[in-house]
């Protein structure tokens, strides 16, 4: 099957090619069967790569290990769900899936605007068309996932234990949905600036997609901070790695554009800006992709260095430099219908908003990529890292915050400061009200915290304040009963209600950053059984070590467990129990002894969790088997030693050998290292979060038709009847 | 058995690809929006939510009468406006226009 799927990415390649001829052909002679047969081309490409992808999940679910990537990224004893999601684990696989759901993604728009944007659907085809090409070439010459072994091992090499988590399973599609889905706003973004059709339809029917590549990319983000918080063992969820920021940037501007394009389609207004927005979001995907792959800067995330680099930089530098030319040659057409009424109204509030929201992008862009910089300048590799992050980051998150509940406040156009003093009335008696608690509690020792919480404060009490009045708007003109007003006007304006949610989701999870970050308390502490230690009033004491050793599905050893078992109390509350341990995975390493490549090869770490509203307790263990060394050695050894041995045989004596090891480590174990931390309101962020994709979802939701209609016909007769009569 | 399967995958990829090109004028039959009709239904659906929005903003504190009754005539205006434009290009079109006629 490997033939298969290599015969399919070349058929990819060649579809490709074709579609972007034909749909070039046909946008320059007119030509409709030509141009309907390049948007077929991303048809035909996304059946063919789903055919070549299921060929690959195939290899890994029955761990057909003469396939070079199962052999190199499975395993035997890796259970099924891994196995599966283990494709896109290595670079190969990862990038058979960002174009298949390139393909998936475009197959959709294209088919939704088959019979609209007539002239600019040609080109974002062949636009989007030259990304599959680009990505089906890499993976026809560069990297195959479809390389055969002519001996194939007897065992594979396994997932990376890392990557044993379900979120970081998800984390990937996620990320590349969004990515991908970027792209789709970029080719038309590309096809109304060469055909000149410059108006708000293209944005009109590409918002349902862009809000998509938002709200994917932006779960993808989360299951990986999630992910970072509950396996890496380190207790924090944002790094600010460069993977990490990687996503976050084409996410910020995404999100200017979002709410930037709500002007233009309003006004006329930021028509440059706003085609700047786009096509630099298409390009930061491609970038985010770029860094996961060429090595240039050192993440966890990322799949080391390659042979990618190159060709990924000639691609961005393409982007950028036809975005620049295209903007250049279109500037008269871009020019603003309208001009802004005030600096008190709702387009003001917007384009601060996008100010910040662009200028986020840019410190996490300089951030990221002060190494290349400093190194291109001084020679120095010098890098920054989360304190200058911190630094820049964080008043600008107040201030966006703040934003995200003034701006709904405020008219459209014009705004008079008798009625900001009205809507501003009820949210900032809400900032006081927290700001009083806040202060009699006595926390008071981070300044930016306070005032985070003030302004979430305010955020919350102006979605609250706008579903009352909205709600009670609604009841005056109808008999509805205040639960079906509300539900009448959010099914009314689902953008906008969806938007307020995102707010209010956004507002509670940076109260849940604020206060993690600023109130967190944490200790590294040696601790051997029986011993105690205190941690912001909690004690944790070291009860019992714990050991086992798991085996596969298959029968197999797959790992091997070293942990505690901990008891925490709080006052007079009642205790609660932790487990935190380390898993060893065997190395394939063959120059390693049998008892000792379990020692030498990846190992996690499961950490003890006790999450609350109020705050988390949170632990990791590094256990120290330096003492069990002696033991290792002479298990080594008396393997070495032993001959004539069958594989049954050796394999019940490593199994006895290993399980003397694990008891010899309960019944003396020594001293543990445990990191220890309590973060106050972490949950926070994961039900912040929870609210924003809710909000998110509710903003995608489509209107029904029937709802479409009337509207139309009643705007279409009230706007006849008022002018006869004016 | 690969072989088969890289067989059909082309050959249903082809026949995807061409079909319109065999239909000839397949995509002719597809009716669609000339592009200015489409900019203009577009700005049409814009200033309705527009007269919606300001509507509502009134309703909730954030326009005085006086100001929305100011702004809703300004709007109406802009979209009668465009009801006019889209009508012209009915009647250039051949097509009915927004009242029906042709």
């Amino acid at each position: 099957m490997p033939t298969a799927g290599r015969a399919c990415l070349i058929i990819a390649l060649a579809i490709c090619f074709y579609g972007i001829a034909a749909s070039l052909y046909g946008a320059r002679t007119g030509r409709r069967e030509v141009i309907a047969s390049g948007r077929r081309s991303v048809y035909a490409l996304a059946g063919v790569l789903v055919v070549a992808f299921a060929v690959l999940e195939a290899a890994f679910a029955r761990t057909d290990l003469s396939f070079a990537l199962v052999a190199s990224h499975s395993s035997t004893t890796t259970p099924l769900f891994y196995r599966l999601t283990a494709v896109w684990s290595s670079q190969e696989g990862s990038l058979l899936l960002w174009v298949l759901l390139l393909s998936l993604w475009s197959s959709a728009v294209l088919f939704a605007t088959r019979r609209r944007l007539r002239e600019v659907a040609p080109y974002a085809t062949a636009v989007l068309l030259g990304f599959g090409a680009f990505f089906c070439a890499l993976l026809v010459f560069l990297e195959s996932p479809f390389d055969r072994l002519a001996v194939p091992p007897a065992e594979g090499v396994g997932l990376n234990p890392l990557l044993r988590h379900p979120s970081m399973m998800i984390h990937p599609p996620m990320l590349y949905s969004g990515y991908t889905l970027f792209a789709v706003p970029f080719a038309f973004a590309v096809g109304a600036l060469i055909t000149g059709r410059l108006g708000s339809e293209w944005i009109r029917r590409t918002r349902p997609f862009t809000l998509a590549a938002w709200f994917l990319l932006g779960i993808g983000i989360v299951l990986g901070a999630r992910w970072s918080y509950s396996e890496l063992g380190w207790g924090g969820y944002w790094a600010w790695d460069p993977v990490e920021n990687a996503s976050l940037m084409p996410w910020l501007t995404g999100t200017a554009f979002l709410h930037s394009v709500m002007i233009q389609e309003k006004r006329g207004m930021l028509k440059v800006w706003n085609v700047s927005l786009v096509l630099a979001t298409g390009v930061l995907a491609i970038l985010g992709t770029f860094l996961v792959r060429s090595g240039i800067l050192e993440s966890i995330h990322a799949f080391g260095a390659s042979t990618l680099g190159i060709p990924f930089l000639v691609l961005i530098v393409a982007m950028i430099g036809g975005s620049i030319a295209l903007v250049a040659a279109r500037s008269a057409a871009l020019r603003s219908e309208h001009r802004l009424d005030s600096l008190l109204s709702r387009e003001a509030a917007f384009l601060l908003n996008n100010l910040v929201l662009v200028s986020l992008c840019f410190v996490v862009f300089w951030g990221t990529f002060f190494p290349l910089i400093s190194e291109a300048l001084t020679g120095d590799e010098a890098s920054v890292g989360p304190p200058w992050f911190n630094r820049y980051v964080t008043p600008l998150a107040l201030v966006l915050v703040l934003l995200s509940g003034i701006g709904p406040l405020i008219a459209w156009r014009r705004a008079t400061a008798a009625n900001l003093r009205r809507t501003f009335a009820v949210p900032t008696a809400a900032s006081l009200a927290v700001l009083a608690a806040v202060l009699a509690a006595g926390v008071t020792e981070s300044i930016g915290a306070v005032l985070m919480f003030c302004f979430a404060a305010f955020v919350l009490g102006t979605v609250g304040q706008e579903l009352w009045r909205g709600v009670r708007a609604r009841r005056a003109m109808s008999d509805d009963s205040v639960p079906m007003a509300a539900v009448a006007l959010v099914r009314r304006n689902r953008r906008r209600w969806g938007g307020y949610l995102v707010h209010a989701g956004m507002a509670i999870l940076f109260v849940g950053v604020a206060a993690s970050s600023a109130f967190q308390q944490a200790r590294l502490v040696e601790l051997s059984p029986g011993q105690e230690v205190t941690v912001s009033g909690y004690t944790v004491t070291y009860e019992r070590p714990r050991s086992r050793l798991v085996a596969a599905s298959n029968g197999r050893l797959e790992r091997i467990d070293l942990g505690a078992d901990l008891e925490v109390r709080r006052g007079d509350g009642a205790p609660f129990a932790l487990a935190t341990y380390k898993s060893y995975f065997p190395s394939m390493d063959p120059s390693l002894g049998p008892v000792s490549r379990f020692f030498e090869g990846e190992a996690t770490t499961e950490v003890g969790l006790k999450a609350g509203w109020r705050r988390d307790v949170w632990t990791a263990v590094a256990p120290d088997i330096r003492r069990l060394q002696e033991r290792i050695d002479e298990g080594d050894r008396v393997f070495r030693g032993a001959e004539g041995l069958s594989d049954a045989q050796r394999g019940a004596f490593l199994a006895e050998a290993l399980r003397g090891l694990t008891r010899s480590y309960t019944q003396d174990p020594p001293p543990a290292t445990f990191r220890i931390i309590a973060s106050p309101m972490v949950t926070w962020i994961w039900l912040g979060a929870l609210v924003v994709f809710g909000g998110g979802l509710l903003a995608l939701w489509p209107a029904g038709a029937a709802a479409r209609r009337p509207a139309t016909a009643a705007g279409l007769a009230r706007v006849a009847r008022e002018l006869g009569r004016a | 058995m690969e072989f088969l399967l890289i067989v059909v995958v082309l050959g249903v990829a082809v026949l995807v690809i061409a079909g319109p090109l065999w239909a000839g004028r397949a995509g002719d039959r597809e009716a669609g929006e000339s592009a200015a009709r489409a900019e203009l239904e577009a700005a049409k659906a814009a200033k309705y939510a527009e007269i919606r929005d300001a509507e509502l903003d009134y309703r909730t504190g954030k326009l005085s009468e006086a100001d929305w009754r100011s702004l809703d005539r300004q709007l109406r205006r802009e979209a009668v406006d465009l009801l006019h434009r889209l009508d012209a290009l009915g009647d250039e079109d051949g097509e009915p226009g927004a009242d029906g006629r042709p």
